[in-house]
């Protein structure tokens, strides 16, 4: 049914997606589908990374540790932003065309009164990508 | 110092094995600190934060403390701040144009030395923003807001005071404010030493002290790994210190100063509007309609603070260059043309010949305006630097050093003679060849739309004004969020977006305070100054960092 399942990930909070991971694992062992973990980040130095190529080296390993955990073809791929804050939910948008996924799997908070002004990231994705997108509440 | 040289010959082997490697040849500094190990991550109510402990608490509680001092007793309040201004100018003045020189001595020195090879971004990254888009954003950042306040009161004030020559007061120092020695009586004089004081004060010396804090920035975060926070350019200085107290003092001030410059920016963009709703609307001048102003523009920065940096800025900095261009092209075509053009060299020349006896520290006569103008704005600049600095390294990556430098000193430079030989050139012209003074005699907010008022098509022309004016306004603010945010999370460009709201609210409601406090944006400009101070130190030993930074950079190469 799908062949491309992409998860979006942060690998800030790596901990709190272990619910989103679950699913799109077991989504991909269904389908006999392949994983690519997208990661959105900015050419500054942040908590994860000093350089986009040392976060893309650490994205990759991510994949590859879960691939092995579960016995996936498992990719990353990186976007890197000018301002990652704001622009992450089109980074991601981006990442469904550049990746030919057919599914996106993506971890979001349970809606609260904020979210009528900054609806979650997960929220932009599915009303914007032109795949499926389903969302896995925290 | 532990600089640790990175093994990029091998990246190639690296780089399966995980191992990061810069663009191409890089000189990464490692040291044990992690960007966000300080933070406080959390969440209040329904809004995340992640911000920086104790950066963040620190300078939010002494800005609150600040603005209470000035509700509460604003008349030791306004005392206090002029007793403040005047000391800072005067004692220091010295020490502010000193400091100026060397800025532009030390940028002009990297231009021609080896280090300008060096690429921010390592040795293979490529920019990330076009020329246009680059330009656009380094002025709106830069001056904005200035230039439509400035542009035409500036030349003429200088102007003025020249034609009235030197007088002195009864204590023996010069009661006048004109620059040098002035030009009594002799029209062309006083409009060549007008505009060379003028150029002097827009020219080579503000984005010399831009581009010192930009480049510091941008090397160390881009080349070397560190935050995107000022106490980063410390590290060749401090080592691991700067991630303790001294670095909480270095970032602290840098908001502060970052604050206080903008706030004084949004007074000015606030009175300027006003008096040009007024001049075109009849909108009366009064506290209520700048408050409203403020609060109106705040809202409207939100929604671009909301877009982000591509989004926001970059599109409003676009359509304000092209704004500020046409009404430039405007006043050009509809002034004296061939007179404005050939003023421009006549001034350009008239900035060189002037410049060693303005840019003089010490043994000056002419202490008015040496003080009151040249001071203040260099005070002005330094501290609006960590702002500017930052968002310029922010869209700066992918630059070499000596691309950046005459990219960021010299073009801006001739942009902001041109600007002042138009705009002042025209009012000037105005004065001497048509004997129309309403310019002349306006207050200063005032004085570009009754410069306007003279040119044909004065309704849409001021009507663009104001609209440049607001468009800065916002430009402004919305950057400004951005960096104090990025400082106050300890160097993290991705905190969550509340914060940078929270920021831009917080400039809105200092800028109006103090606007209604008892001195008015004297009481802005106190503050800019005293913060300026202290920070033309941080500024100082920046070079010597940048210095360091690069050579250790080269000997990657």
């Amino acid at each position: 049914m799908y062949s491309k399942i992409m998860v979006p990930v942060d690998l800030t909070h790596a901990d709190r997606l272990t619910k989103s991971l679950e699913v799109a694992a077991k989504l991909a062992q269904t389908f006999g589908a392949e994983i690519v973990y997208v990661g959105v980040t900015s050419a500054l130095p942040g908590s994860i990374a000093h350089t986009p190529d040392e976060y893309r080296g650490k994205l990759e390993a991510f994949a590859k540790e879960q691939g092995e955990a579960n016995g996936l073809t498992a990719s990353g791929h990186m976007m890197v932003g000018h301002d990652v804050a704001v622009e992450i939910d089109h980074e991601l948008i981006k990442a469904v065309d550049e990746t030919g996924a057919d599914l996106v799997v993506m971890a979001s908070h349970i809606p609260n009164i904020t979210d009528y002004v900054w609806p979650s990231n997960g929220g932009r994705v599915a009303g914007h990508a032109k795949c499926s997108v389903m969302i896995v509440r925290s | 110092m532990s600089d640790n040289k990175n093994e990029n010959d091998t990246s190639t082997d690296m780089e399966e094995m995980g191992i990061p490697a810069p663009e191409g040849a890089a000189d990464i500094i490692d040291t044990e600190y992690e960007i966000g190990q300080d933070n406080i991550d959390g969440q209040l109510g329904p809004f995340g934060f992640d911000i920086h402990n104790p950066v963040f608490l620190i300078s939010g509680l002494c800005i609150v403390a600040f603005v209470f001092y000035t509700l509460a007793l604003p008349e030791q309040a306004g005392s206090a701040f002029s007793w403040l201004f005047s000391t800072v100018t005067e004692g220091f003045d010295w020490f502010f144009i000193g400091a100026g020189n060397l800025f532009v001595l030390f940028c002009l020195l990297l231009i021609v030395t080896p280090l300008g090879s060096v690429r921010l971004g390592g040795a293979d990254a490529t920019p990330d923003y076009t020329y246009l888009g680059w330009f656009a954003m380094l002025f709106a950042a830069g001056m904005g807001i200035g230039l439509m306040f400035y542009g035409v009161s500036e030349p003429m004030s200088h102007f003025s005071s020249s034609m009235g020559g030197v007088s002195m007061g009864e204590n023996g120092m010069r009661s006048d404010w004109a620059p040098l020695g002035g030009a009594e009586g002799d029209s062309d004089a006083a409009t060549r030493l007008g505009m060379a004081a003028t150029i002097f004060h827009w020219g080579l010396h503000p984005w010399a002290i831009y581009a010192v804090v930009a480049l510091a920035l941008a090397l160390f975060s881009y080349n070397k790994g560190l935050p995107l926070t000022i106490r980063s350019a410390f590290y060749p200085i401090l080592g691991d210190r700067v991630w303790g107290w001294w670095g909480h003092i270095i970032d602290t001030l840098a908001v502060f100063a970052t604050l206080f410059g903008l706030a004084t920016s949004l007074g000015f963009g606030a009175t300027q509007a006003n008096a040009g709703l007024n001049e075109l609307f009849g909108i009366p001048i009064n506290d209520t309609v700048e408050v409203l102003l403020i609060s109106g523009i705040t809202a409207v920065a939100l929604v671009s603070v909301l877009r982000g940096l591509d989004g926001g800025v970059k599109i409003l900095s676009e359509i304000n260059m092209g704004l500020a261009f046409l009404l430039l092209l405007f006043v050009l075509i509809a002034g004296p043309t061939i007179a404005i053009l050939t003023g421009f060299l006549d001034y350009l020349v008239a900035y060189i010949e002037y410049l060693p006896a303005l840019s003089n520290p010490v043994g000056r006569e002419d202490v008015n305006f040496m003080q009151g103008w040249t001071s203040f704005y260099w005070a002005w600049w330094i501290s609006w630097s960590p702002f500017v600095g930052m968002f310029i390294a922010r869209v700066s990556r992918g630059r070499s050093v000596r691309e950046f430098i005459i990219c960021v000193l010299l073009i801006p430079s001739l942009v902001c003679v041109l600007w002042m030989s138009v705009f002042g050139g025209v009012a000037i012209e105005q004065v001497v060849r048509e004997g129309y003074t309403a310019a002349q005699d306006a207050d200063l907010p005032i004085q570009l739309f009754k410069m306007l008022d003279n040119l044909p098509l004065a309704g849409i022309t001021s009507l663009i004004g104001i609209v440049l004016v607001i468009v800065f306004f916002v430009t402004s603010s919305d950057s400004g969020s951005l960096v104090i945010d990025t400082i106050t999370a300890g160097g993290k460009v991705d905190a969550p977006v509340p914060q940078r709201v929270f920021w831009c609210l917080f400039e809105g409601a200092v800028a109006i305070v103090l606007l209604l406090s008892a001195g008015g944006l004297s009481s802005l400009q106190s503050m800019v100054i005293s913060t300026g101070l202290p920070f033309t130190i941080v500024l100082l030993l920046m070079c010597w960092a940048i210095w360091r930074g690069l050579a250790a950079e080269r000997r990657e190469l």
